[in-house]
């Protein structure tokens, strides 16, 4: 096979087998979720439940408060960085856009590729900050376990090849934007079924808990 | 209730599991901040003391019986199975290091209820055979004689009286259609019967009509604490059947955190109907008789003074308000504690932790958290308004030394009530 054709196969067939997995992992463990059901609560409430579900899911993402912030500094802001990084990285750069009009028929504004690159950039360090952490500190250290640092790979890689192949880096162009896609496929196939699920499960936990808490009066 | 085994006890656990615990177990991205606001880690430094950690045997009979892949590993011979061994040791993890208080649900990033999954976890242990001596002798008790810590009937009625002498009123007991049905806590019958003194005089300045109920005066739930729906639900039902049988208004939950969150919250739900009767806290009350002028105090506190939210009243509760409300009209040099309110650190001797004899070196060790609070703040006196929250204020200021005084807040609200009504008519 040469880079070509593995371009190609990663760019087709690749594509359309991580795509299945994806879509099928996120379905089925939607199902697992919510098929286990949640029984009704008989206590007299205080506030909508419902509403304060869907607060949570947005309030969740900022801090607690000033000292749980503090506390917690080094999470949360590597967090952050990492966050903001994947979203701008996966969803602002113009060949992925291209890729996703492709897919969806219809596609937004990039923006511009040198700052793209240094969020890619940015990142990376907040990976790399993360993983220290979780190698250092002794409650991260404690509860990691083998799939904390394979789902942090494969997150890793797939912002580390495309930064090589868009800066001609290292490989050849074609194998380095192949192996950039399949890493990518790699993560999709493996999402569902790693906590890298909580990029969609954390909508029905947050709105479970901030439910929870609202039907009490508590401000989650 | 049958013989606990292992069998028993993952029976039990896998019926918790519903659809909130699996997306938060789905959502779990060990980022460890749970660990950041738990005092039983901050104050030991002890990582096994991680919340999430403390259910880990429930993640993993999650994943093995609710996940395809979950389920394929297991087949295939390729998952641990839940041991005896491993509950053993994870008693002190899920009881002696756990008081339900709440603070690691506020702060998870993704939004697991992970109080709500370890109270879970101890209907597995319970109905296993893992649950510590303590509670189980206290669960016992309950059943049996009607109070956790043994308190009889004949026990109250001794400090009726001298509540009675003391006040000059009459204490009403199994009064029909009266419209407050008032529990107590053991605790407050043995070591604070200032409570009851300060009802008294309240709600006879209020006009109120209240009872006490001979069968059904205690407020406190150790089948919450222990983690059995069973036990819980058939100590919730006492009370039920007594405000059925009196025909009251409202159940009026003592100055106690657990027994509200028992009661109001886990209440219904354990006994499967709704009540046909309000459930309110005493603050609650006392903050309702206040906006209708029914409670009227004079003069102030001039101490310098705290106050102490217990868990399940704030954060598992939703009581926030009232207090300061109530403090509010007498307490002029209130202060808050830093991270007051939902964010308040607990006292460390809650969900069962004070009933129970294994917990007792680490209880201490995460009272240093308290005691870091209230010594930043320089204060005369501490309020609070749970008799467990209180025991445990007292005990721990004492072993460290600091002279500080605890107090109820309802009997230091009687201790300024303005006395508009004479005590002598009701008297008879
Ligand atoms: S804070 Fe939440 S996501 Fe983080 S380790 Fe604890 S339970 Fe998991
Ligand atoms: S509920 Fe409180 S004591 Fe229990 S694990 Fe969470 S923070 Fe710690």
């Amino acid at each position: 096979m040469n880079s070509a054709d593995f371009l190609l196969w990663v760019r087709g067939t690749g594509l359309q087998i991580a795509t299945v997995i994806f879509v099928f992992g996120v379905v089925l463990r939607l199902f697992e979720i919510l098929t286990l059901g949640h029984k009704k609560n008989l206590a007299v409430t205080r506030g909508s439940g419902f509403k304060e579900g869907f607060r949570n899911i947005l309030t969740r993402s900022l801090p607690r408060d000033k000292n749980t912030l503090r506390r917690s500094m080094f999470t949360i802001v590597t967090g952050y960085v990492l966050h903001i990084g994947l979203f701008v990285v996966i969803f602002l750069l113009a060949p992925h856009i291209s890729l996703f009009e492709g897919i969806f028929g219809f596609g937004w504004p990039s923006i511009s590729t040198p700052i793209v690159d240094l969020f890619a950039v940015l990142t990376m360090i907040a990976l790399l900050a993360i993983l220290y952490h979780r190698l250092t500190n002794p409650v991260l250290k404690f509860l990691s376990t083998k799939q904390d640092y394979f789902v942090w790979a494969l997150t890793f890689v797939p912002l580390i090849t495309g930064y090589l192949s868009y800066h001609h880096l290292f490989l050849n162009y074609n194998w380095m934007l192949g192996i950039h896609i399949l890493s990518v496929e790699l993560l999709m196939i493996f999402l569902p079924f790693t906590k890298l699920s909580h990029a969609f499960t954390l909508f029905i936990a947050r709105w479970y808990s901030g439910s929870m808490m609202g039907e009490k009066g508590v401000k989650s | 209730m049958s013989e606990a085994s292992l069998e028993r006890g993952i029976a039990a656990l896998k019926e918790q599991i519903d659809a909130p615990v699996a997306a938060f177990f789905s959502s779990c991205t060990h980022c460890g901040m749970c660990a950041d606001a738990c005092l039983f880690h901050t104050e030991t430094g002890c990582p096994t003391y991680t919340p999430i950690y403390k259910v880990e045997p429930m993640r993993r009979l999650w994943e093995q019986e609710y996940t395809l892949l979950g389920r394929a590993k297991k087949a295939l011979g390729l998952s641990k199975p839940i041991t005896e061994e491993e509950l053993e040791k994870w008693q002190s993890k899920v009881y002696n290091t756990c008081t339900l208080c709440g603070r690691c649900s506020m702060v998870c990033p993704v939004g697991n209820d992970i109080t709500g999954m370890i109270r879970k976890m101890r209907e597995g242990m319970s109905a296993g055979g893992f649950a510590p001596e303590g509670l189980i002798g206290a669960s016992e008790r309950a059943v049996e004689i009607g109070s956790p810590m043994g308190v009889r009937l004949p026990a109250l009625k001794a400090q009726i009286k001298h509540a009675e002498k003391d006040t000059g009123l009459a204490i009403p007991m199994d009064v029909e259609g009266a419209e407050y049905l008032v529990l107590l806590s053991s605790m407050e019958i043995m070591n604070y019967p200032e409570y009851l003194h300060a009802i008294t005089r309240i709600f006879h300045q209020a006009g109120k009509t209240w009872t006490l109920c001979s069968e059904a005066f205690e407020a406190t739930n150790s089948g919450i604490q222990i983690g059995s729906s069973d036990i819980a639900a058939e100590l919730v039902g006492r009370v039920v059947a007594a405000a059925e049988k009196l025909k009251v208004k409202t159940v009026i939950s003592p100055e106690c955190g657990h027994a509200y969150t028992a009661i109001r919250w886990e209440g219904p739900n354990l006994v499967h109907k709704e009540f046909g009767f309000k459930v309110q806290h005493i603050l609650e009350v006392l903050d309702e008789l206040r906006a209708e002028g029914l409670l009227k105090t004079e003069g102030i506190e001039e101490a310098k003074l705290t106050f102490h939210d217990p868990c399940q009243l704030v954060r598992r509760g939703g009581v926030v308000e009232q207090p300061r409300n109530l403090l509010d009209m007498i307490a002029p040099n209130f202060v808050e504690m830093e991270d007051s309110g939902v964010m308040n650190w607990c006292c460390g001797a809650g969900g069962g932790v004070s009933a129970n004899e294994d917990a007792d070196k680490v209880r201490n060790k995460a009272f240093n958290r308290k005691k870091k609070q209230l010594e930043s703040l320089d204060i005369d006196v501490v309020v609070t308004a749970c008799a467990n929250c209180r025991i445990q204020l007292e005990d721990g200021l004492e072993i460290n030394e600091m002279d500080i005084p605890i107090l109820g807040l309802t009997e230091m609200l009687a201790e300024h009530l303005k006395e508009d009504k004479p005590v002598e008519e009701e008297t008879s």
